[in-house]
C-alpha cells in the first residue's frame, strides 16, 4: 500500500474518532459515536498491517497476542461492576502508558523498522520524540498504577508525604531534561534505560501524595497524561492517527480535570501538590460543639415524602457503596405513582470520577432526563417539598457560601438547604471525606435519618 | 525552501488540540465517564506502532529483541481496545430516556 494512501485513511481514521467524543454531546447520538470509534480503529489496525506488508509467521503472532489481549479486555468489560469504573479506568491508562513505553524501546532498539535510521544513529527528532514518548508514558504507568491501588483500597487512601518532596519531584524532572539532551549527543542506550526507570519514579511520587477524595482529579489528568503519550509515540512514528488522538485524549483530560477541580473549587496545583484531605483540617473537628440534631425513622420519613409534590434526590459516593441505586429506584417508582414529581440532583464531584453518579443511576435504570447537573436544579431546591440525601455530604454543606474559614469555603454545593425539608441518610454525623462538619444536620428542617442508605430506602418504601 | 514534514505533523496535532478542546466540552456532563473509556479506548491506536515494533524482526526470526516489545505492547493495547470500547457500549446501553406512558 501507498505510503500517501495510509497516511489518508490514517487521517479518516483520526476524523473518526473525533466524531466518535463528538456523539458523546447527547446518549441518543453516543452509541452511534462508539460505532465510529471502532471503524476508526479497524481502518487504522488494518492499514498498518497493508503498509507493513509482512505476511509472514510474525503475522500469526500477532493475530495471536491481538486475540489474547482481546479476550482479557471484553472479559473485563463484561464483568466489571459499574461502583468499580474507576478502577478500571486507572488500570486502563496504565496500560495505554506502558504500551507507549514498549514502543518507544522497540523503535530505540531497532530505529530502521520504523524509517528513524540506525541503531546508534537515530534521527535527533524522532530521538527527542521518543524520549518524550517514553517519559510521559512511564509516568501514566507509575502514577496509574498507585491510582488504582488506592482507588482499590489496597494501598491507603490517605496522603502520603514527605519532607522536600516537590523538591525532589523538581530535581527529578530537570534531571529528565538533561538526560534527554545528553541521550541526544550520546546515542546512550544506558541513559535511554535511566530516563525511562525516572520516569516510573516520577510517576509514583507525584501520585503518592495526593489524597482519596482528589481522586476524581487525578484519573482525568491520568488520562490527559495517556493522551500526550501516544502523542508522543504518533510524532516517532510519524502517524497521524496517532497524533490526532494524542490531541484529543490529552485536551479530554486537561477539560475533565478542570471541571474536577473547579467542582470542588481547588486550584489544579493545589490539587497535584497534594495532602489534602487529612492534614489541615483536624484542628477543626477536634473544636465542634455537640449541636441538638432531628433523627427519625421510615416511617417519618415516609410520611414526609408522601404529602410531598416535588422531591429531589440529591445522591453521592455512599449511595453506590451501600449498593442502594436500585432501593431508590424502586423508592421512587412508587412515589411516582402517587404522583409526586421526582428529579436527581448531580454535583460534578459526587462519585469517584466525573460522571460516575450518572452511570450507577443509568444502571438502576433511572431515566437520563431525570438527572440533572448542579447548576441545572440549583434553583429548584427552594421551590421542591422534600430534598432526600442519599451517600452524599460535604457538596451539600452550607458552609461552603457562609465561613469564609472553611477549607470548602467557595465550592459549589447543593442548595439543599433550601427545601422545605431535608430528609438525611446517613450512618451517622461523621465528617465527610474534606474532614469538616456538615452544618445542615442542623437545620431545623433537617430530619437525620441514621441507617445503612439502601436498609433505609427500603424501609421507607414499605411505608409509602 | 521545502518545509519539514515535522513542521505539517505539528500543525495537525495543535489544530487536533483545539477540535478536542471545543469537542470535549460540547460532551454533556452525564456522559463525563463513557468520555473517558472511550478515550481511552481510542488512544489504544497506538497499537499501530506496536505492530509495526512486532514485524519488526528480520526474515526467520519472530521473536527478536525489538519486536518482543512490540508484542507485550500489542497485548496490552488490544486488553485496552477491547476493554474500552464494550465497557463503553455496555455503559451508553444503559442511558435511557423516560418511558412516556400514558
Amino acid at each position: 500500500m501507498s505510503a500517501n494512501i495510509s497516511a489518508i485513511l490514517y487521517l479518516v481514521s483520526g476524523v473518526l474518532f473525533i466524531l466518535a467524543l463528538r456523539g458523546l454531546s447527547s446518549p441518543e447520538t453516543s452509541r452511534q459515536g462508539n460505532l465510529f470509534g471502532i471503524i476508526g480503529m479497524v481502518i487504522a489496525v488494518t492499514v498498518t498491517f497493508l503498509s507493513v506488508g509482512n505476511f509472514s509467521s510474525g503475522f500469526i503472532y500477532v493475530l495471536i497476542f491481538l486475540a489474547i489481549g482481546g479476550s482479557i479486555g471484553a472479559f473485563i468489560a463484561y464483568r466489571i461492576p459499574m461502583t468499580a469504573m474507576p478502577e478500571l479506568v486507572a488500570g486502563f491508562h496504565s496500560l495505554v502508558g506502558l504500551a507507549a513505553v514498549f514502543v518507544a524501546i522497540s523503535a530505540f532498539i531497532n530505529p530502521s523498522a520504523f524509517n528513524l535510521g540506525t541503531p546508534g544513529n537515530i534521527k535527533l527528532a524522532s530521538l527527542i520524540e521518543m524520549a518524550i514518548g517514553a517519559a510521559v508514558g512511564a509516568i501514566t504507568f507509575s502514577g496509574s498504577v498507585i491510582a488504582f491501588l488506592k482507588l482499590q483500597g489496597i494501598m491507603s487512601g490517605a496522603p502520603i508525604t514527605f519532607k522536600g518532596q516537590h523538591l525532589l519531584n523538581a530535581l527529578l524532572l530537570i534531571l529528565i531534561v538533561i538526560l534527554t539532551i545528553y541521550l541526544c549527543s550520546t546515542q546512550s542506550s544506558n541513559l535511554f534505560w535511566i530516563l525511562i526507570a525516572i520516569s516510573f519514579l516520577i510517576g509514583f511520587l507525584i501520585i503518592i501524595p495526593i489524597g482519596g477524595a482528589d481522586m476524581p482529579v487525578v484519573i482525568s489528568m491520568l488520562n490527559s497524561y495517556s493522551g500526550w503519550a501516544a502523542a508522543g509515540i504518533g510524532f516517532t512514528l510519524e502517524n497521524t492517527a496517532l497524533i490526532i488522538t494524542g490531541a484529543l485524549v490529552g485536551s479530554s483530560g486537561a477539560i475533565l480535570s478542570y471541571i474536577m477541580c473547579k467542582g470542588m473549587n481547588r486550584s489544579f496545583f493545589n490539587v497535584i501538590l497534594g495532602g489534602f484531605g487529612a492534614t489541615d483540617q483536624t484542628s477543626q473537628s477536634q473544636n465542634k460543639e455537640q449541636r441538638p440534631v432531628k433523627s427519625g425513622n421510615a416511617d417519618d420519613a415516609a410520611f414526609l415524602m408522601k404529602n410531598a409534590s416535588s422531591v429531589i434526590i440529591v445522591p453521592g459516593y455512599g449511595m453506590a457503596v451501600a449498593q442502594a441505586q436500585h432501593a431508590l429506584r424502586e423508592m421512587v417508582d412508587t412515589l411516582k405513582k402517587n404522583d409526586i414529581k421526582v428529579s436527581y440532583a448531580i454535583h460534578p464531584v459526587a462519585g469517584r470520577m466525573p460522571g460516575h453518579m450518572n452511570v450507577l443511576l443509568a444502571e438502576a435504570n433511572v431515566p437520563y432526563d431525570e438527572v440533572f447537573e448542579l447548576e441545572e436544579i440549583n434553583n429548584d431546591f427552594a421551590n421542591a417539598d422534600v430534598a432526600f440525601v442519599i451517600g452524599a455530604n460535604d457538596v451539600t454543606n452550607p458552609v461552603a457560601k457562609t465561613d469564609p474559614q472553611s477549607p470548602i469555603y467557595g465550592m459549589p454545593v447543593l442548595d439543599v438547604e433550601k427545601c422545605k425539608s431535608v430528609l438525611f441518610v446517613k450512618r451517622s454525623l461523621s465528617p465527610g471525606y474534606a474532614g469538616i462538619d456538615n452544618d445542615l444536620f442542623y437545620k431545623e428542617n433537617t430530619l437525620m435519618l441514621f441507617a445503612d442508605a439502601k436498609k433505609m430506602t427500603e424501609d421507607i418504601t414499605k411505608n409509602l | 525552501m521545502e518545509i519539514d514534514p515535522f513542521i505539517f505533523r505539528l500543525s495537525i496535532f495543535i489544530l487536533s488540540i483545539f477540535v478536542g478542546y471545543y469537542v470535549v466540552w460540547s460532551v454533556t456532563p452525564s456522559l463525563h465517564t463513557p468520555l473517558m473509556s472511550v478515550t481511552n479506548a481510542i488512544s489504544s491506536v497506538i497499537i499501530v506502532g506496536a505492530i509495526i515494533a512486532a514485524l519488526s524482526g528480520s526474515d526467520g526470526v519472530v521473536f527478536s529483541s525489538s519486536s518482543i516489545y512490540g508484542f507485550l505492547a500489542i497485548i496490552l493495547a488490544a486488553v485496552n481496545i477491547f476493554g474500552g470500547f464494550l465497557v463503553t457500549q455496555r455503559m451508553l446501553s444503559m442511558y435511557k430516556k423516560k418511558k412516556k406512558n400514558k
